[in-house]
């Protein structure tokens, strides 16, 4: 059983399990675009024991926990409650999941910690960064990918009611070997999967089939529940995991032929190394890789300031649209009105009553567009006999860069490291003259402090950063730093620093940009710009016209 | 399943079962903040609290818990004044809740059907003389942190909005967990954290059987694995009613007030509010362990969770600020 599952085999038994027991194994994360394959998944849906309520990302708190019916109140002239759609156990399906809020997970996950619920989250991700939030891929017990399965390969889902029924009815009698919590356990240990959900999500889908197969668990059945449930939350697997202190030995190579009936004659083989193959066969490896670096990089995002962010408080208006205010949204009274006009001798003649007729379906609400304002933050080596001619040219292309500033919303910062030290000279403004007179006398000479130039202009991007701008970082430079952090001349020590430092940038989520102002293009430079994730820009005897040219098409990019 | 996990049967994590004692026993610590992986117990150790916390008395229909019924609010009408036992509340804050859910609004029920311009209590005004829980606290969004900082410090919930000028008592405790791999918090509501833990994964097999184990029961053996625990519950929950009545008269010599100042100087720690916290941790520590009174050690104890969160940020620490303060603390308190 070593071998992988065929694909559409497997989507057919996790939805058998999971219409076993839905509030064990908590849901599905679906990764499929709409498609007739999915279509088919979402159809054996039905037989799920539990009432399926649809969710949408843009779903908001009445219609989750309930509250005021803005409609029926309207009409009837007395209040109106309507029961949200988290009032009682049901399956839950979320379309669209890769858009879900953050807010909107929380509570999902909030209610998945509650027993009853099930998930089933639609996640139709174009790009391996848009994804389902991991607040909830944590806590769903299953995961399909369904864009390799053609419409020929896959066929209707029937599950058998009878048998299915069975099958939930001797789930709470189901019988688990001692050692099967160990064997599991040890499996998510050696996949590196830190949270202990996971195991106990594997424990309840070999519960699942065990039932469904009409016994109790057995090694087949925790090998098929830990491809399910596990392959997906490892990193991506090695064939021998390199754990320190896994105290499982790496498995000997995959036996081909290799079957259930077989393991007997290979007692020195733990259980453990036969699941842990079930569980990398289970997946194809290039897809494990994209899903581990959109984890990455959703992480690197955090913090949640866009470069767009739609809104309903500030901004440039969009044009509004139906929808009922409250839950922060506010009411567009003109646009109600408008809307609500050419109905009204209509709704004259049928409701006697004077005055104006509004229906709740003329309500607009008003929506805003806010683009969060960019910084540019320059960090100069302003060190050595060129600093003055590199640094003049840095003040010409950051004054250029301002002088457009009024059409876009840039900011501008500058840090200069000479000597031992990093100084800011210019903090985050749109002020041109209050650049030029901060830039009229720089000093320049000395060593090369480049990690003190580096630390500063991450401290300036973070704190631009959590004042709600985009910042990017562009390093000027000719070489590589000969001073260390702690100031001592030593560069090796300045090298590892560097390194440190932006590695951190990095996966700060900071964007850069080297450019590399030396006659001779400098291989460490490259090598840093590798490290940042950074564009790397060979520009010898940059002049401020050039230099803007660079950095404006960096910043549109 | 209607009983949460209990807090005893919580396998490791000693850090965090620590911090949630403390504030137990002296709720002027102020708070925990529990940050850490997906999956490593931090919502059901909030969870487990409840269960922990002795009852508070609280007049029965008052919307803030009040003790006296002196202490009601005037905007919620005359009060029975019948004293009842209730559970210390632990009030959830779901992210993304609205401004009037966590503050209170008008009441739009009592609104449009009676006319009546009536205030409807928020999550502060349930999490009085309580906890306020909040999960995934560093993605909370910026104007609700502003609300709680603000009401945190004064104790009190002042609404102006929609016609209604309302005030009520919040003094509650703050617990709030979170993934910093998501988003860092703003350094002004870390401090207002009197405590702070890093919990992570355990890493030895054996611990994460057993953990296995332990769900396990829980899920499918409930009556009896309850049975054995809730026992633990109410041992640790007499233990901690033990230290609180020790409280008052643990005697606090010179020396660790010395050595709290000395500590957090070397530290560099911004303001005073870290020596502060560092000594009632270590008070409340020292009346856990039945302790007369405070020493370097029950201070050397509580300095890494008391202190960790107040460090300024350095991006090259790789081994994070608790690392740093451990450190610290054997140099300055040998």
């Amino acid at each position: 059983m070593t071998e992988a599952l065929l694909p559409w085999d497997r989507a057919v038994l996790a939805l058998t399990v999971l219409a076993v027991d839905p509030a064990g194994l908590r849901g599905l994360w679906l990764r499929a675009r709409a498609s007739g394959v999915r279509d088919r998944v979402t159809a054996a849906l039905r037989s799920l024991p539990l009432p399926l309520r649809r969710l949408h990302p843009g779903v908001d708190d009445t219609a989750l926990y309930g509250g005021l019916d803005l409609a029926a109140t309207l009409a009837a002239g007395r209040f109106i409650g309507s029961a949200g759609v988290l009032a009682q156990p049901a399956a839950l399906v979320l379309a669209m999941a890769e858009r879900c809020p953050p807010g909107l997970s929380a509570r999902l996950a909030r209610c998945l910690d509650d027993p009853g619920f099930c998930l089933i989250a639609l996640d139709e991700g174009a790009e391996p960064e848009e994804t389902l939030a991991t607040a909830l891929t944590d806590r769903l017990g299953l995961f399909l990918d369904l864009s390799d399965i053609g419409w020929s390969d896959s066929t209707d889902i029937l599950i058998d009611p009878d048998r299915l029924s069975d099958a939930r009815q001797r789930l709470p009698s189901v019988q688990t070997p001692h050692d099967a919590i160990d064997t599991v356990t040890k499996v998510a240990a050696a996949l590196g999967i830190a949270s202990m959900r996971a195991p106990l999500l594997a424990l309840a889908c070999a519960r699942a089939h065990a039932a469904w197969s009409g016994r109790d668990v057995t090694d087949a059945d925790l090998q098929l529940a830990c491809a399910l449930t596990l392959a997906h939350r490892g990193d991506v697997p090695q064939p021998a995991p390199d754990q320190d202190e896994a105290p499982a030995p790496p498995p000997p190579p995959p036996d081909p032929g290799e079957s259930d009936q077989t393991r007997q004659d290979q007692d020195d083989r733990p259980p453990e190394d036969i699941l842990l193959e079930a569980v990398i066969a289970a997946l194809p490896p290039d897809l494990l890789a994209k899903l581990a670096a959109g984890r990455a990089a959703r992480m690197a995002r955090g913090s949640g300031t866009g470069a767009v962010r739609k809104g309903n408080h500030r901004g440039r208006p969009l044009p509004s649209r139906p929808g009922k205010p409250g839950a922060g949204m506010r009411i567009d009274l003109v646009a109600s009105l408008r809307a609500a006009a050419p109905w009204q001798k209509l709704r004259a003649a049928s409701v006697d009553r004077k005055g104006l007729h509004i229906r709740a379906s003329d309500l607009r609400i008003k929506r805003y567009q806010q683009s969060s304002d960019r910084v540019l933050i320059f960090a100069v080596d302003a060190s050595g006999s060129s600093a003055l001619a590199r640094l003049a040219e840095a003040k010409g292309a950051v004054e250029l860069l301002l002088a457009q500033a009024y059409a876009r919303r840039d900011h501008v910062a500058l840090v200069a490291f000479r000597g031992t030290t990093a100084d800011l000279l210019l903090p985050a403004t749109r002020s041109l003259v209050q650049t030029k007179r901060r830039l009229a006398g720089l000093p320049g000479g000395g060593g090369t402090p480049l990690p003190a130039g580096l630390k500063l202009a991450f401290e300036v991007a973070q704190q631009t950063r959590a004042r709600g701008m985009t910042p990017t970082v562009a390093l000027l430079t000719d070489g590589r730093g000969n001073i260390a952090l702690d100031g001592s001349a030593n560069r090796a020590q300045a090298e590892a620093d560097t390194m440190a430092l932006a590695r951190a940038l990095r996966n700060a989520g900071i964007p850069a940009l080297v450019i590399d102002t030396a006659n001779r293009p400098q291989p460490a430079l490259r090598a840093l710009a590798g490290v940042l994730d950074a564009a790397y820009v060979p520009l010898p005897r940059a002049d401020s016209r050039r230099l803007q040219a660079v950095l404006s098409a960096a910043l549109e990019s | 399943m209607t009983h949460p996990f209990p807090f005893s049967a919580i396998v490791g994590q000693s850090a965090m079962k620590q911090a949630m004692v403390l504030t137990a026993i002296d709720p002027g610590i102020g708070g925990v903040l529990v940050f850490g992986d997906r999956g490593t117990g931090k919502s059901t150790a909030v969870r487990a609290l409840a269960a922990l916390l002795p009852p508070i008395t609280v007049v029965e229909d008052c919307p803030v818990n009040s003790a006296r019924v002196e202490d009601c609010p005037v905007w919620a009408g005359p009060r029975s004044g019948v004293m009842v036992s209730r559970p210390t509340p632990v009030i959830d804050l779901p992210l993304g809740a609205t401004e009037d859910r966590v503050v209170g609004a008008l009441d739009i029920e009592r609104a449009l059907t009676r006319g009546e311009k009536a205030f409807e209590p928020g999550l502060l005004a349930r999490a009085n003389r309580g906890y306020l829980y909040i999960d995934e606290v560093n993605l909370l969004e910026d104007h609700i942190v502003d609300l709680l900082l603000d009401v945190a410090q004064s104790g009190e919930n002042v609404v102006e909005r929609e016609g209604l000028s309302i005030r009520h008592a919040a003094r509650f405790v703050l617990v709030g967990s979170g993934n910093p791999e998501e988003g860092e918090l703003r350094p002004q509501l870390l401090d207002r954290f009197g405590l702070s833990v890093e919990v992570a994964s355990p890493r030895d097999i054996e611990t994460r059987v057993e953990v296995m184990r332990r769900r396990d029961d829980y899920e499918h053996a409930n009556a009896r694995f309850m049975t054995l625990w809730q026992a633990e519950d109410a041992r640790l929950r007499d233990a901690i009613l033990a230290a609180r009545a020790l409280l008052p008269e643990l005697k606090t010599p010179g020396s660790v007030l010395h050595d709290c100042a000395a500590l957090c100087i070397a530290l560099g720690s911004d303001g005073l509010r870290g020596e502060l916290t560092l000594l009632r941790a270590a008070r409340a520590q020292a009346a856990w362990l039945g302790d007369k009174s405070v020493t370097r050690t029950h201070l050397k104890s509580v300095a890494v969770s008391a202190l960790s969160h107040r460090l300024r940020r350095d991006p090259l620490d790789e081994a994070g600020s608790g690392t740093r303060v451990a450190r610290m603390v054997e140099e300055t308190l040998p």
